[in-house]
Order: structure tokens, then C-alpha cells, then sequence
């Protein structure tokens, strides 16, 4: 499912996928209009929106893609920061 | 999720979470570096530069069933949504006849919606059930 990823001294970043990610390849100024812009909150009864992410699970780097667990129940949480108390 | 790099959450894996959970945390813990992934969700902090606490279940269709999202300084409660997990698998399994009242617990009394059960939820259903 996820694929192993190697440890490189670049930082790994993801992204969304999908129309979105086609948009931004065509228009530079794509990820500045996203964080100006108002962004209606996503949802209950829609679709998740796609997307891939570096991950560290039990020992290894991976690469995760939101879409390849739909199939089962998946529960996304997010959260400020590691080390961070709560 | 959070904004740190896949390297710092093996430094929190290995040096503190693994000595709250027995051999640390088993599921994929994911980096969203610069908060794309926030923002595609309305849950990123722009005063702060980082992820508020957003929860979303996530049905095997893809969809979002329900979300919640509180600001840092209040953390969650994990047998709440395992509570609404459950719920919402009963739900699905049951091909939509049935619903779960508020307070629904496995094992406690669901509703099947249809004409006679307008006005009558009462016979089935009373607060003191939510304890």
C-alpha cells in the first residue's frame, strides 16, 4: 500500500493530487490565491479530497496516498506540532 | 499529521511516544510541510504557521462522515470517536434503515425511521438512555 521512501538530506513534502495539483503545474500563482483565499470548509457527505504525504511508520520513511486506504475506515488526524503537550 | 518533517516524528516516536504506547505508534505518522494539506482540509492555522486539531472518519467510499477541529490548547477524546466510528459502521451496515439516537452506545436501542415512528421516539427513546 504505502511504498518505502529513502531518507535524503531534501526535506520530503506532499501534496494534494489530483485537479488541484493539475491547476498549480499550470498557473505559478496557484499557492499564493490558496492562502488568501477563503476556503470553505470541507464537507460531511463529500468526497475526502486526495492526497499524497512522507510518513514515518514503525522504522521507515514512507510515502502514503489518502486514496490508496479507501476501502476501510480511515480516521485523519491533525495536530500542531510533535513535542508540543496536549 | 502535523507540519514537522518525517524525521522529527521519529525523534517523537522513538524518545517519548513509544514510552506512552507499547512499541510506539503503529500507524503512518504523516508530514504536511508548509500545511498544503491543512489548508485543502480548512484546518490550518495561518496566525501560527500550523495544523489545528482536525479529525475527519473517513467512510471506505472516500467520503467524509463527520469532522471535528479544536483549537491547540484542548486535546481530543479518542473513545468519542471510536463512540461515532462505531455509530457510523452500524449505520452502513445496516443499509441506512436504521439510526443511532444521540448518546448510542453497541449494544443500545437504534431508530428505524419510517411514517409510524414520526411522533413516537418517545416510546423508544428518553434521555436517560445517553448515560
Amino acid at each position: 500500500m504505502a511504498e518505502e521512501m529513502e531518507a535524503g538530506c531534501t526535506r520530503p513534502t506532499g501534496g494534494p493530487t489530483g485537479e488541484a495539483q493539475k491547476q498549480a503545474t499550470e498557473d505559478e500563482t496557484t499557492t499564493e490565491t490558496l492562502q488568501q483565499e477563503v476556503k470553505p470548509m470541507i464537507q460531511v457527505g463529500h468526497k475526502a479530497p486526495d492526497f499524497t504525504a512522507p510518513g514515518y511508520q514503525k522504522g521507515n520513511f514512507i510515502n502514503v496516498k489518502l486514496s490508496d486506504y479507501f476501502g476501510q475506515w480511515v480516521l485523519l488526524c491533525l495536530y500542531p506540532g510533535d513535542f508540543t503537550f496536549v | 499529521m502535523s507540519i514537522d518533517s518525517v524525521f522529527v516524528h521519529k525523534m517523537w516516536d522513538e524518545n517519548e511516544l513509544s514510552k506512552m504506547v507499547d512499541g510506539g505508534v503503529p500507524f503512518p505518522m504523516l508530514s504536511d510541510g508548509g500545511g498544503q494539506i491543512g489548508r485543502l482540509y480548512g484546518v490550518f492555522n495561518e496566525e501560527a504557521g500550523v495544523e489545528n486539531r482536525g479529525r475527519f472518519i473517513i467512510d471506505p467510499d472516500g467520503v467524509i462522515q463527520g469532522y471535528e477541529v479544536l483549537t491547540p490548547p484542548v486535546g481530543r477524546n479518542v473513545n468519542e470517536t471510536i463512540r461515532q466510528l462505531q455509530a457510523f459502521q452500524y449505520v452502513r451496515n445496516s443499509k441506512g434503515t436504521e439510526a443511532t439516537p444521540a448518546g448510542w452506545k453497541p449494544g443500545k436501542t437504534t431508530l428505524k425511521p419510517g411514517p409510524d415512528l414520526v411522533g413516537n421516539v418517545w416510546k423508544e427513546w428518553q434521555t436517560k438512555m445517553v448515560e
